[in-house]
């Protein structure tokens, strides 16, 4: 069986949880007999900063590690397409190309913002920077690749590779799924953008079958884009084998313990109810520091609200972490605190956990439905969060025994596992379509 | 007849390098040697070389007749020490004509003025000190950092024996008088105050450059012809400004150094102008009326109060888990520990951590090492709070000890 996959970012090339969580997949699925060919925009990353606000992920971009790429299976296929370098296209000729309702969809959004701030989505040119037009450049490459390749399935992951999913399958008739690792609900809140709201509904509506990370992602997609239950299943995310944190030794310098806040400071993430629970454990116990790693939107409000709450002498902020001070970070961690918003499922506590660190979790995360071992609050609820701050704080056999159990709990989390649910998916699509 | 009293206030703070929370407990060096230097010695060749150069040149052809008052804070001395010596020796050439008056300020150029009585007077004393070792001089008058005053500050201040101080000429001090008079404080013990003529010496310090303004290219005459018309009454016209503003904030090019050079020419002149030193005019002039300043006032920003340094949480913040070591600092006897707690109280490190927006952002943003305040913040606060852990840690073993030696 062989999968044509469309992805967004993978390793090493990757900006956040998405690549992370396509790389894991693809692994699995190989173990699990599947070829996969796996289709990236090369252009990725030019507009970092676009980039960052859109997709859910911190804010890594690690460039070339050729490495990564020839340890990759023989059967992985792995093609680099390079959208820049494709021809200017008009939107008329883009149009009859690829794929003619999301361009009437486009060109609808594009006609509503005019009004207020201009043409917003240019299709004369300057192709480069701007998000949607690399979305629609990627359908193009999309429905090119289906001409030259052999598949039985298509899969795609997220909004900004439906577009490339829905040309895909109008060019190749094959069945479409649809993976979604976050909606727009959850990256921006209550101000959703309109477009890409309206690119996930048309690919989760033109998919065959739809995954998603969590069932609190599947209610999600019921509720807001009035998808049909039936037509979703959820696959968790995993853990890729041989990435657990090696804590370094003699990195505790401080002697209180520290409670850590690791991920991107933006309303979905929580930052702002971290500093509020903190707040509230330090009325009870001043032995204990916390940190807020990571940087976003929400930072100088986090900063100002920590200094208004005349707590520096006990909060600390790190600004962004990555690699090596990912670890570091977590091996004087005493605590992992992931208040999130809104988590359609959310790997770092695993990160965390794999460190020997116990988390406290929201319960508006995907991954609170595969964790037993750790502490689940609701994100508003910082009275739970502080109480669960300062038992484990405080409470010595709560903290061993989260860290020991949590530990083997994320080792249990397997993306071959992952995969044999979604080669089901497959089999059962190829099927209906014979 | 009008007296010009020109003061100039020479400073540089030693600013922090990037101090991360993973060297908290771990690395206590927190100052950014490199950068200190570098900017330093370019300040070094922008003003404060080419200015001593250009006043003593003056100072020689004038015998006595043109002098200036000067402000050297510690902190700028000890980098000239460290990084500039030769500024040191253009200084105490300058000094030792005979017309220039220093005055005294805290060590530190700091805000200890407006939380500890103690800590301030300490500064002041060390200051003094360094004045006395480089200058052989005894400043007579005090000028606090960033001519922050208040009634409580003259009070502390004339107990000190100083003659006086100089301050900002702004409404809340002056209601609706002059700045152009000297004045007394409003305390019992007798207590001068000279006022900054803020319009005339922005002209020269902020606007000299600025080809938008009306008065571009502001010559000398332009210049002395706006003091021609004033009040015959007005005694005495205070120019007090940043000696950086002398090639450093105002270019070379601008004409900047010219405008010095022809002043003294143009002011004696005229045949009834002249200049004195703030110690002179405090002697010299009867006092037209009281300056009372319940709540402190400064030269700095439009507001002209103590929101450049104090204005938000995060600056409150700081500020208070710096003095907050005042007490257990003293239990100590570390010279490094004290040294760097010293070196933080610096106002600079306040300043940029200011969130105001407006047309003074551009003077904040001078010499900051910082992209924004909340960077800013964040570094200091990293810094304080390794310091607190070091002090702490010293106390601790240190009673230990104690403790054993009783045993």
């Amino acid at each position: 069986m062989r999968v044509l996959m469309f992805g967004w970012e993978f390793p090493p090339h990757i900006s956040g949880g998405l690549g992370t969580a396509c790389y894991g997949l693809t692994q699995g699925l190989v173990q699990n007999g599947i070829e996969v060919i796996f289709v990236v925009p090369k252009a990725f990353g030019e507009e970092h900063s676009l980039h960052k606000n859109l997709i859910d992920g911190s804010d890594i971009s690690i460039d070339t590690n050729e490495e990564l790429l020839i340890n990759l299976p023989k059967e992985l296929r792995y093609l680099k397409i390079r959208s820049e370098i494709l021809p200017y296209v008009s939107p008329e000729t883009f149009d009859e190309a690829v794929e003619k309702r999301m361009i009437e969809v486009e060109k609808e959004t594009t006609r509503q913002k005019s009004g207020v701030k201009g043409r917003k989505f240019q299709f004369s040119g300057g192709y480069k920077g701007n998000l949607m037009q690399e979305v629609y450049q990627y359908a193009m490459v999309a429905a090119e690749v289906v001409e030259t390749s052999q598949f039985d399935v298509i899969h795609v992951h997220d909004w900004l590779t439906f577009p490339a999913g829905i040309a895909a399958k109008e060019a190749s008739n094959r069945p479409l799924v649809a993976h979604v690792h976050a909606t727009e609900f959850d990256r921006s809140g209550n101000t959703v953008n309109k477009a890409v709201f309206e690119i996930e509904k048309s690919g989760l509506k033109a998919a065959d079958k739809i995954i998603t990370v969590s069932d609190y992602t599947k209610k999600t997609l019921v509720s807001k884009y009035g998808i049909n239950p039936n037509k979703i299943q959820t696959v968790h995310n995993a853990v890729l084998p041989g990435k657990a944190l090696k804590p370094k030794q003699n990195v505790k310098s401080l002697d209180e313990k520290i409670v850590t806040f690791l991920g991107r400071v933006t309303s979905q993430k929580g930052p702002l109810y971290f500093v509020e629970a903190a707040y509230k454990v330090l009325q009870k116990f001043q032995n204990v520091r916390f940190v807020m790693a990571g940087s976003g939107d929400l930072l100088k409000r986090a900063i100002e609200r920590v200094a208004a709450l005349k707590m520096s002498s006990n909060f600390h902020f790190t600004g962004f972490l990555q690699g090596e001070s990912v670890n570091t970070m977590f091996a004087q961690s005493a605590v992992y605190v992931m208040p999130s918003v809104s988590e359609p499922f959310g790997i770092s506590p695993l990160e965390a956990m794999n460190a020997n660190v116990p988390a406290i979790i929201s319960r508006q995360s995907g991954v609170a439905e595969v964790l037993k071992h750790a502490i689940k609050v609701d994100f508003w609820n910082t009275d739970a969060m502080a109480n669960a701050i300062y038992g484990i704080l405080k409470y010595p056999p709560t903290a061993k025994l989260m860290a020991i159990d949590g530990k083997k709990e994320v080792k249990r989390l397997k993306w071959n596992e992952s995969a044999a649910k979604v080669k089901t998916i497959y089999q059962e699509l190829i099927n209906e379509k014979i | 007849m009008k007296k010009f009293c020109l003061y100039f206030q020479v400073h540089q703070p030693f600013r922090l390098k990037g101090y991360h929370f993973f060297n908290i407990a771990r690395h206590h060096d927190y100052f950014d040697d490199p950068l200190n230097k570098r900017l330093l010695k370019k300040v070094a060749e922008n003003c404060y070389l080419p200015a001593n150069k250009l006043f003593l040149n003056l100072f020689k052809r004038y015998h006595g007749r043109f002098k200036i008052a000067l402000s050297i804070s510690g902190t700028a001395l000890d980098q000239f020490e460290l990084y500039a010596p030769e500024v040191i020796g253009s200084f105490q050439e300058l000094v030792s004509t005979g017309s220039v008056e220093l005055l005294a300020e805290t060590d530190m150029h700091s805000l200890a003025s407006l939380v500890s009585p103690q800590t301030f007077k300490a500064q002041v004393n060390q200051h003094m000190e360094k004045i006395g070792y480089y200058f052989h001089q005894s400043p007579a008058v005090f000028r606090n950092t960033e001519l922050i005053y208040a009634n409580h500050i003259g009070k502390m201040l004339a107990g000190m024996g100083f003659r006086g101080t100089v301050a900002e000429g702004v409404s809340q001090l002056l209601e609706n008088r002059s700045p152009n008079h000297v004045y007394t404080s409003a305390n019992r013990k007798p207590f001068k105050l000279l006022l900054r003529n803020f319009p005339l010496s922005d002209d020269i310090s902020f606007r000299f450059s600025d080809r938008a303004w009306d008065h571009w290219p502001l010559t000398v005459d332009k210049f002395l012809n706006r003091i021609h018309n004033m009040d015959p009454s007005h005694e005495i016209i205070n120019l007090f400004m940043d000696y950086e503003t002398l090639g450093e904030h105002q270019k070379k090019e601008s004409g900047i150094f010219d405008f010095i050079r022809n002043l003294p020419e143009h002011v004696f002149k005229s045949g009834v102008h002249e200049f004195c030193t703030p110690a002179e005019a405090m002697e010299e002039i009867a006092p037209a009326g009281q300056i009372d300043v319940p709540e402190p006032a400064s030269w700095a920003d439009s507001e002209k109060d103590l929101s450049a340094w104090l204005g938000n949480d995060m600056q409150k913040e700081a500020f208070e888990n710096l003095y907050a070591l005042e007490a257990p600092i003293t239990k100590i006897d570390d010279a490094s520990i004290i040294n760097d707690w010293r070196y933080l109280q610096t106002s600079d490190h306040f300043y940029y951590m200011s969130t105001k927006l407006h047309s003074d952002g551009e003077v904040h943003n001078y010499f900051n090492p910082y992209r924004s305040p909340y960077e800013a913040f964040i570094n200091y606060m990293n810094v304080v709070n390794d310091l607190t852990i070091r002090i702490s840690k010293k106390i601790t073993k240190k009673e230990a000890i104690h403790q054993s030696d009783h045993h």
